[in-house]
């Protein structure tokens, strides 16, 4: 009995503890933008449910042992007590709910995701814009093909816009993380994959990378600074008219194993694009065929449409 | 010429580390005293006659006992020198290279050399004994999966002195894990070491399985069989199905790194995430193979010391199966964030909610055991009732990631870590632990001291949730696992002390735990009777520690609890009374332990690529094997009747 | 000897009948082992990165006639059986040594397609990843056949000097499960590689 009492102190301190002063310093449970606030949601719909399976499990667990340890009273002592079908019935079916109750937000959600984030109620639709994301080891470079501008582990979005970040890899794979905007997705060398990220206001976002990749693992670690429309035009605009090109030697130079500081030029070799696509091509080619599938899933929904027309945009764009 | 042995010692021997020198040292100064201490006793015959060559269930259970304890110590360190490392951002203490590879080592030694053997030991020592046979159907091949498994340890543990230990994570993904980015001996050592201790746990599955179809006592039908012995059943058959699987992936990445080849590259056409597929589609239910026996000794510790049958004894098997079932359907969770379609994602993240179904079905059953129960808190209880409210949080929030959209904010994060150290720790160490205090008796013939294992369980436990449960909000807040240091400012210094404190507390316990072992062995209880629990199944039914005959008569099985029953029914005394028969039992064997050591030599030359070496251990493996074939025809003596009778009488049942 | 309907010789010890169904256990995990080699090849077979491709490699003859030697040597190997149910330690173990040769005509023929890819074609294990998935499937079958090879010869010399008794009877039996097995596998990999290998 005291371990239980000194653990659920212990608990609720801890919860009241972030719940009241840092929520904030959680990233998770600090979301920033469409696609965090999805999972946020979904994480605390699954916090609620299993809470309340713990509870009941804790409840008759403090019940028994109370009732039935052996210092107090024997009465109540059935030796033979062997089962009981509905109890076991109706333990059997409330998971089978719950797990229901969490598979279609799951499923819906998991969809939701596969495009750009939706306009909020009332706002218009922005042009989404696309940056090709590679990791090295063990350093994180995006480049932004309609603009030609490089960043180095660091990268500027326009705020309230959804951006769709190509994510590829160089040599050992990555994760790439902005918990604050949401959650990740791997950097394969065979595979190049995609995420959509949204930030709701201006603001300076940690992201860092998740998956274990060698010695310079644990500085792999980024900035996501979104900003107006007007000053991300501005930023450009600047990088372009100050900053250095990049020449094939210096990106080769840029992909040796080490960790490295922020950096910026104002251009790069277009060959870079041409492999991008390329590699892109391969994915899409893997897409279309499954489309069929998507097609059918989201027209039994009817207004979720529009994930599926954004996704035929972001194609033209990366091209 | 001096030269040339110099840079070769230089990269043989791990340097530059005074902990490595002190380990070094260590290791030799410990080896030095077991010599001395088996010559000066003359105990090298001993040691030979009583244990090396033996095909007794029990020993070699105790053998795997003892060496796990020693894994765990070893894994434990490496645990704390990681969290030593972080107990302040941007330490020091270890650099990014050796943190990775202490992290490699803790994983990979906790699962194959703590956890499984462990367990293997336990249903070493239970199973035979439950069902009420003599030993298990393949003795010989049982000592052979043994001495494989120790040989394969020490041919792991010595990485990190001799070459370097591996350093991409347990998991060993490609292309991190392969040659080109990860030159050097330590993958070597992973791959081969796992390799040779994973034929060994594949013959354990073989054996148990037969020896639990075959080798049942007369009456014993499937559905009245102990819950460990049918959560050892569930377990062969995962292990036969799943570890192949393993063997592949191993042989694989094997043939990449020491022949070329492009399995798991990114060259020339190779696919790194089908080594993430391979990996986890044994990684899945290898979950299940640490899991599932310790369900079947929490069954046996809460049904004994609630003085009750168990509550919903089918419910408890199916769901068992179940889960068994689902394990090999679920291993793509590994990596929802790899990029697979929605359909993928959403098929996998059902596929794993499903398993909370039978795992939920089996927490009620053990609270509605205990309901109505006469509960005694031993110590070995206590580990088996900390384990339902510690687990169903490791439980719970194993769903919570079984969410595919949320678990893209939880993946690789310290919130994983939390998770999945809730439930190996809480399921996996919780129920060794209570299997070690439940079975103990038997072992030996003496309890272990309650008090001081009240300390250790106290003291562990508690220091176990203020390790793990802080480690849920680290990870929201954006720590992933595997980063050597963190940077200040983050606000993670506060909680990260904390999980160092915890950790070390759990150390604490573990040495508490050894000390009450060494404290027991002089001091504690005998057992006279055999039955210091009022057990329930056959393991109690025989003197303890039990003879090498197991029983003198063979038991006739009725019902479940068949030894309660036979209590009850005042026949408990029918495997112990004269006359006695010779017992027919298989004779012990040197080939297992010498077999195992060419695999030892064989791994190391490969591990080198070493071929003059590697290729003379290949003929010693292959020798042996023809050697055991022409002897086994003759491999079984009889303990006579006389003999039988001594060993009752000296037992103190024949009065 | 008279035959008799009661249990086979090589069940009639508890020994024997649990090491008996311990060996299909085996073999059922010897399922799962070639399988995933068999889905590892699938996945890798059009990963040929410019190198030969299995339509170049691949001569109808010289799988044919492999596949002939060990369809046949599994039939031998089943009329081994007969005899050894029947006692008879002559025809059993003639009808081994038959296997056998059959056996080493396979191994030897595997080897010389083994060595012809590698020296004239230049296809290597390194090649490509088609062809580490080849080498290793079809090499894992070979090298099961050649260690069968060396256990029959064992089995055989024990018959020899022992006769039929229920442990070699055991043995016997046992080593004909394995070949029988292994041409099990080799017609699922004339099937999807061989064949397959041809068209696609």
């Amino acid at each position: 009995m005291k371990k239980l009492a000194m653990k659920l102190i212990g608990a609720c301190s801890l919860l009241l503890l972030f719940l009241t002063g840092c929520t904030n310093k959680i990233a998770v449970l600090n979301p920033q933008g469409p696609i965090a606030r999805q999972q946020y949601h979904l994480i605390i719909w699954s916090v609620i449910l299993t809470a309340f399976i713990f509870a009941v499990v804790l409840i008759i667990f403090i019940y028994v042992l109370v009732k039935f340890g052996r210092k107090n009273n024997h009465a109540g002592y059935d030796p033979n007590n062997h089962g009981n079908t509905k109890l076991e019935i109706t333990w059997t079916l409330i998971p089978v709910i719950i797990c229901i109750l969490l598979a279609v937000p799951t499923v819906k959600t998991l969809f939701a995701l596969d495009g750009p984030p939706k306009p909020a109620e009332g706002m218009s639709k922005k042009e989404a814009i696309t940056i090709n994301v590679t990791s090295a080891d063990w350093k994180w470079i995006f480049r932004y093909p309609d603009e030609g501008i490089q960043t180095v582990n660091y990268v500027v979005i326009p705020e309230d816009t959804p951006v769709k970040f190509n994510l590829f890899a160089h040599s050992s794979m990555n994760s790439f993380w902005v918990p604050e905007l949401g959650g990740q997705q791997y950097t394969m060398p065979d595979m190049p994959m995609k995420l959509w990220l949204q930030a709701d206001h201006v603001g300076n976002y940690l992201g860092r990378s998740a998956n274990f990749s060698g010695r310079g693992f644990a500085g792999m670690q980024f900035h996501v600074l979104s900003k107006t429309d007007a000053d991300y035009k501005a930023w450009i605009q600047n990088i372009k008219d100050t900053k250095p090109a990049l020449t094939m030697s210096k990106y080769e130079d840029l992909l040796k194993p080490s960790n490295v500081k922020t950096s910026a030029f104002s251009s790069y070799p277009k060959e870079l694009d041409k492999k991008d696509n390329k590699a892109m091509k391969k994915m899409n080619h893997m897409e279309h065929m499954d489309i069929p599938e998507n097609h059918m899933d989201l027209k039994s929904q009817d207004n979720d449409m529009d994930g599926m027309d954004m996704s035929d945009d972001s194609t033209k764009g990366g091209k | 010429m001096i030269e040339n042995i110099k840079s070769f010692l230089g990269s043989f021997f791990v340097t530059g580390d005074p902990m490595i020198y002190g380990a070094d040292a260590s290791i030799a100064l410990a080896s030095i005293g077991i010599v001395f201490y088996l010559t000066y006793f003359k105990k090298w015959k001993w040691l030979w006659d009583e244990w090396l060559t033996t095909v007794d269930h029990k020993k070699i259970g105790i053998m795997y006992i003892i060496a796990a304890i020693l894994m765990l110590f070893r894994g434990g360190v490496d645990a704390l020198l990681m969290r030593a490392q972080l107990i302040i951002p941007n330490n020091t203490f270890l650099t990014s290279q050796h943190y990775n590879e202490i992290f490699t080592t803790h994983g990979t030694i906790m699962i194959f050399f703590m956890a499984m053997p462990f367990i293997f030991g336990l249903m070493n020592i239970a199973v035979p004994l439950q069902i009420g046979a003599r030993d298990v159907a393949f003795p010989f091949l049982n000592a052979v999966s043994f001495w494989l498994f120790f040989l394969a340890a020490m041919l792991f543990n010595i990485s990190f002195v001799i070459g370097g230990s591996p350093d991409a994570g347990w998991t060993s993904y490609a292309p991190l894990a392969g040659l080109k980015l990860d030159p050097g001996v330590g993958e070597n050592y992973y791959l081969i070491a796992l390799q040779i201790s994973g034929i060994g746990t594949l013959a354990t599955g073989v054996n148990f399985l037969v020896t639990i179809f075959k080798m049942r006592a007369p009456g014993m039908t499937l559905f009245k069989m102990p819950m460990f012995t049918w959560s050892t059943l569930v377990t062969s058959i995962i292990v036969i199905f799943a570890f192949p699987v393993l063997t592949i992936a191993l042989a694989l990445m094997s043939i990449d790194r020491l022949f070329g080849a492009h399995f798991f590259t990114i060259e020339a056409g190779g696919s790194p995430m089908m080594w993430a597929n391979l990996f986890w589609i044994w990684g899945h239910p290898e979950v299940y193979i640490v899991l599932i026996p310790v369900l079947g000794i929490f069954s046996e510790v809460i049904s004994t010391f609630a003085h009750k049958t168990l509550f919903g004894y089918k419910a408890m098997v199916w769901s068992m199966i179940a889960i068994s079932v689902l394990s090999f359907t679920t291993w793509l969770h590994h990596f929802f964030t790899m990029g697979n379609t929605a359909m993928v994602n959403s098929f996998f993240s059902i596929s794993t909610m499903i398993i909370a179904i039978p795992t939920g079905v089996k927490i009620f059953n053990w609270l509605f055991t205990l309901n109505k129960g006469r509960i005694e808190f031993t110590t070995a209880m206590l580990w088996a009732l900390a384990f339902i409210p510690n687990f169903t949080i490791g439980g719970i929030t194993g769903v919570m990631l079984s969410l595919a959209p949320a678990d893209y904010q939880y993946h690789n994060s310290y919130f994983l870590i939390a998770h999945f150290h809730n439930v190996l720790i809480a399921g996996t160490v919780f129920g060794v632990f209570a299997g070690l205090h439940y079975w103990w008796p038997k072992m030996f013939g003496h309890i272990l001291n309650e008090r001081l294992g009240k300390w250790a369980f106290w003291v562990f436990m508690i220091s176990y949730n203020i390790c793990f449960l802080p480690m849920y909000f680290i990870g929201l807040m954006g720590m992933t696992r595997r980063m050597y240091t963190f940077p200040s400012g983050l606000g993670w210094e506060p909680l990260n002390l904390i999980i160092t404190l915890g950790a070390f507390g759990m150390g604490v316990g573990f040495l508490i735990m050894v000390w009450m072992i060494v404290y027991s062995a002089k001091y504690g209880k005998r057992d006279t009777t055999g039955d210091p629990w009022n057990g329930r199944t056959l393991e109690w039914a025989t003197s303890s520690p039990a003879p090498e005959y197991n029983f003198a008569h063979i038991p006739q099985v009725e019902t479940v609890d068949a030894f309660a029953h036979m209590k009850e029914k005042g026949t408990a005394d029918s495997i112990y009374k004269a006359p006695f028969q010779a017992i027919h039992m298989p004779n012990d064997s040197g080939i297992p332990f010498i077999l195992s050591v060419f695999f030892f030599i064989a791994g190391f030359g490969l591990v080198f690529e070493w071929y003059w070496m590697a290729i003379p251990g290949a003929i010693g493996i292959v020798v042996c094997m023809i050697l055991r074939s022409f002897k086994d025809h003759d491999d079984h003596h009889h303990i006579p009747a006389e003999e039988v009778e001594q060993t009752e009488r000296a037992a103190g049942r024949l009065s | 000897m008279e035959t008799t309907n009661h249990t086979p010789i090589e069940y009639s010890t508890e020994e024997g009948s649990n090491k008996i169904l311990g060996f299909w256990v085996f073999l059922g995990a010897e399922i799962v082992l070639f399988s995933a080699l068999f889905s590892v090849y699938l996945v890798l077979h059009s990963h040929t990165a410019g190198g030969p491709t299995s339509k170049d490699l691949f001569e109808v003859r010289e799988f044919m006639i492999e596949t002939f030697l060990l369809l046949i040597s599994s039939f031998t190997c089943g009329l081994g059986t007969i005899e050894l149910r029947r006692h008879n330690v002559k025809g059993l173990v003639a009808w081994l040594v038959i296997t056998l040769l059959l056996g080493l005509g396979f191994v030897g023929m595997e080897l010389n397609e083994f060595i012809t890819y590698v020296t004239v074609e230049h296809a290597t294990i390194q090649t490509s990843a088609f062809l580490s998935g080849f080498f290793v499937l079809v090499g894992t079958h070979g090298a099961h056949v050649s260690l069968g090879i060396v256990w029959m010869i064992c089995v055989v010399i024990q018959l020899l000097r022992r006769g039929v008794t229920p442990v070699t009877a055991r043995k016997a039996f046992i080593i004909g499960l394995y070949w029988h097995f292994l041409d099990v596998v080799w017609i699922f990999i004339f099937t999807a590689v061989y064949l397959t290998g041809l068209v696609l």
